[in-house]
């Protein structure tokens, strides 16, 4: 798997990366570009699709077709794009604030109509680019610029309401396991038909991390190994004890017609009718 | 094609006109989320555009309808969507992602009457200034609006001409008893409709530059897939479609979206007069629902002993403050009868200062009728 550096997808005039020192997205997007490569992916079939958030930045340290639209719509606009032209190969590109909260209502219908793109998310508990408040996935009780005393709410595990929803592919994992990420992303790519979710969950040292007292990067990679359990272990496991732990894996992959496909059968049957 | 376009007479429903516009003007992408009174327009495209090859998807909601429009023109399709004011105004957010990334793309808009849910079933012209001015920031857009149900048909083949032309979002402003509405027009043979295409690059995929423009201010188009990478861009970007926050840089990019389409107004503004001499009294001014009782008013005009003519505004916006100058020079008042209270007479009133300018105005979900415009004229000559 390291054979591939994804290099031939990487624009490098626009280095080094806007993002800050220790921030998990540069390991998501080397993922990424080295699963685009196993995969035999070009420039040219290629769109990459991003919402607004720190994630929605990786657009531009990629040289394929690409649209950077608005937050939280990443996936209605791959959906568009990719009915309008379903020969293209449609990544969706989005962190927990734009995918997981303000555009849960896309995610959770793309995933049910099995619209066949690829998702990655990027969750780093928080909204990193507006300075760290909490978002869809920011557990109980945690410091954010927003829940000054500990969060009020319970959060989404996102891959459990994709796959609940009848995405394809769901799988999860941390930025601590780079190679198994790489691997969940490439079968994702893999996949031809239907809705490919990849969680890569990451961290933001420069405001969760400093709010919640995590410690610098390494520490918070770290801390995130330490919460990682195989999601086949913990099928016995009650609330109280998957508190606070971080379940990765693949939650689903299953063969699915996928919606192009599907259409394609309906307008077959609709064309030959009078 | 549809199979009306067989340039015979029907009889149709205005929204079904629209449908069948759309189809012959090449659209073979409908993305869009039911709503009173346009949902005429999203059945027709999910029975007719499988059939022709095309894409019909039922989004979860208004804000996915247009994005999901916005990609696939991008991806190089001819895109449109039907909503009324309220779905309208969940897609403010993605109107201005289209005049920023422009991406040419028709919105329809069938009026009913607001704020809110409003009278879901009753026509109102509330949306003048939303269409414009809905989305944040300084853009310009393009909206056409019909009067007749041969209008619906004639004007969404406009509308998808400017919008492939200008690279914009351009809406085409109906109403409840436009879209509503049954009249027996001609569906005009499809050779001879006139159609535009987005000029394409056809630059060494190395050269290209996805918002590079010339003279006419339209960057040349490659869609998603194309040999020339493209970057749509929604964000401050420079030509190359990469972030660009440089104060000159921005400043330049929102002028030339006004620009490219307020310099072609003459060209955009498009617009019907009826009985307007050089000794016409009174002007009205309408669009829309409220051209109808205008025109009565202007028949039966002798018999009031009254000089009326009837300027009808079949493009909205960009504004045509030049032609209703023109057309006011020698008139003694002018009236505007719209179904709000006054957004159309307010806009006029920027622009002349010299002539009372009276408006008709009903915001209770039902028409206007000639009477009611007779009663506004005579208190002049009471």
């Amino acid at each position: 798997m390291m054979k591939y550096t994804g290099k031939k997808f990487i624009r490098e005039e626009n280095l080094p990366f806007f993002w800050c020192a220790g921030c998990g997205n540069g390991i998501i997007l080397a993922c990424l570009v080295r699963a685009m490569e196993e995969n035999n992916f070009s420039r040219q079939d290629t769109v990459i699709v991003t919402g607004i958030g720190c994630w929605g930045k990786a657009d531009d340290y990629l040289n394929t077709h690409a649209f950077h639209g608005t937050h939280g719509r990443a996936l209605a606009i791959a959906t568009g794009i990719k009915l309008a032209k379903p020969s293209l190969k449609v990544i969706a590109l989005v962190g927990d604030g734009d995918g997981a909260t303000i555009g849960g209502n896309h995610l959770i219908h793309a995933a049910r109509r099995n619209i066949d793109i690829t998702v990655i998310m990027s969750n780093n508990l928080n909204y990193g680019m507006t300075g760290g408040q909490y978002s869809g996935t920011t557990p109980y009780r945690a410091i954010t610029s927003t829940s000054r005393y500990g969060h009020v709410e319970d959060e989404f595990n996102i891959s459990e309401l994709v796959r609940t929803a009848g995405a394809a592919y769901v799988a999860k994992e941390t930025i601590a396991n780079p190679l198994q990420l790489q691997r969940f992303i490439s079968r994702a790519l893999k996949k031809r038909c239907g809705f490919k979710f990849v969680e890569a969950v990451s961290i933001c040292p420069t405001h969760y991390g400093k709010e919640n007292q995590l410690g610098k990067a390494a520490e918070m990679i770290e801390g995130l190994k330490k919460q990682i359990v195989k999601i086949d272990s913990v099928k016995d496991w009650g609330v109280e004890k998957l508190a606070g732990r971080i379940i990765v894996g693949e939650y689903a992959n299953r063969e699915v017609d996928g919606y192009i496909k599907r259409y394609r059968e309906v307008q077959k049957e609709a064309m030959h009718k009078k | 094609m549809p199979e009306t376009c067989v340039g015979e007479k029907v009889f149709m429903q205005g929204n079904i006109a629209v449908g069948e516009a759309a189809i012959a003007a090449g659209a073979r992408f409908f993305a869009g989320y039911p709503i009173t009174p346009s949902s005429e327009i999203a059945q027709h495209a999910a029975y007719h555009l499988p059939r022709v090859g095309g894409i019909y998807i039922q989004m979860e909601d208004e804000i996915g309808s247009i994005a999901a429009i916005i990609g696939a023109s991008m991806a190089g399709a001819k895109a449109y969507t039907a909503s009324s004011g309220p779905g309208i105004s969940l897609m403010n957010e993605n109107i201005g992602l289209a005049c920023m990334v422009e991406a040419p793309c028709v919105l329809i808009n069938v009026q009913r009457a607001g704020p809110s849910t409003g009278l879901a079933t009753k026509p109102a012209q509330g949306d003048f200034f939303q269409v414009r001015w809905g989305t944040h920031g300084d853009h310009s857009i393009i909206a056409l609006s019909p009067a007749t149900v041969q209008e619906c048909f004639d004007l969404t083949i406009q509308a998808f001409n400017f919008a492939e032309q200008f690279r914009t979002p351009v809406f085409l402003l109906m109403d409840e008893i436009i879209g509503k509405m049954y009249e027996t027009i001609t569906i005009p043979n499809i050779q001879d409709i006139k159609i535009e295409n987005r000029k394409l690059a056809i630059c060494p995929p190395e050269e290209f530059m996805p918002y590079a423009y010339s003279e006419d201010l339209v960057p040349l188009f490659a869609p998603f897939g194309d040999i020339r990478i493209n970057k749509a861009n929604g964000s401050g970007h420079g030509l190359d479609g990469f972030p660009d926050n440089d104060p000159e840089n921005y400043d330049r990019l929102v002028r030339r979206l006004n620009d490219k389409i307020e310099k072609n107004k003459s060209k955009i503004c498009l617009y019907k007069a009826f009985n307007c001499r050089k000794d016409t009294e009174i002007l009205i001014v309408a669009y829309g629902c409220s051209v109808r009782p205008g025109l009565a008013v202007v028949e039966q005009a002798e018999r009031y002993g009254l000089k009326i003519g009837l300027l009808q505004l079949q493009t909205l916006w960009p504004f045509p403050e030049q032609l209703i100058m023109e057309y006011s020079k020698n008139v003694k008042k002018i009236i505007v009868p719209e179904l709000s209270l006054g957004q159309l007479r307010s806009e006029i009133a920027g622009y002349i200062r010299d002539i009372p300018i009276k408006g008709v105005n009903k915001v209770g979900g039902i028409s206007i009728n000639p009477q009611d415009i007779i009663k506004v004229i005579k208190t002049r000559y009471e």
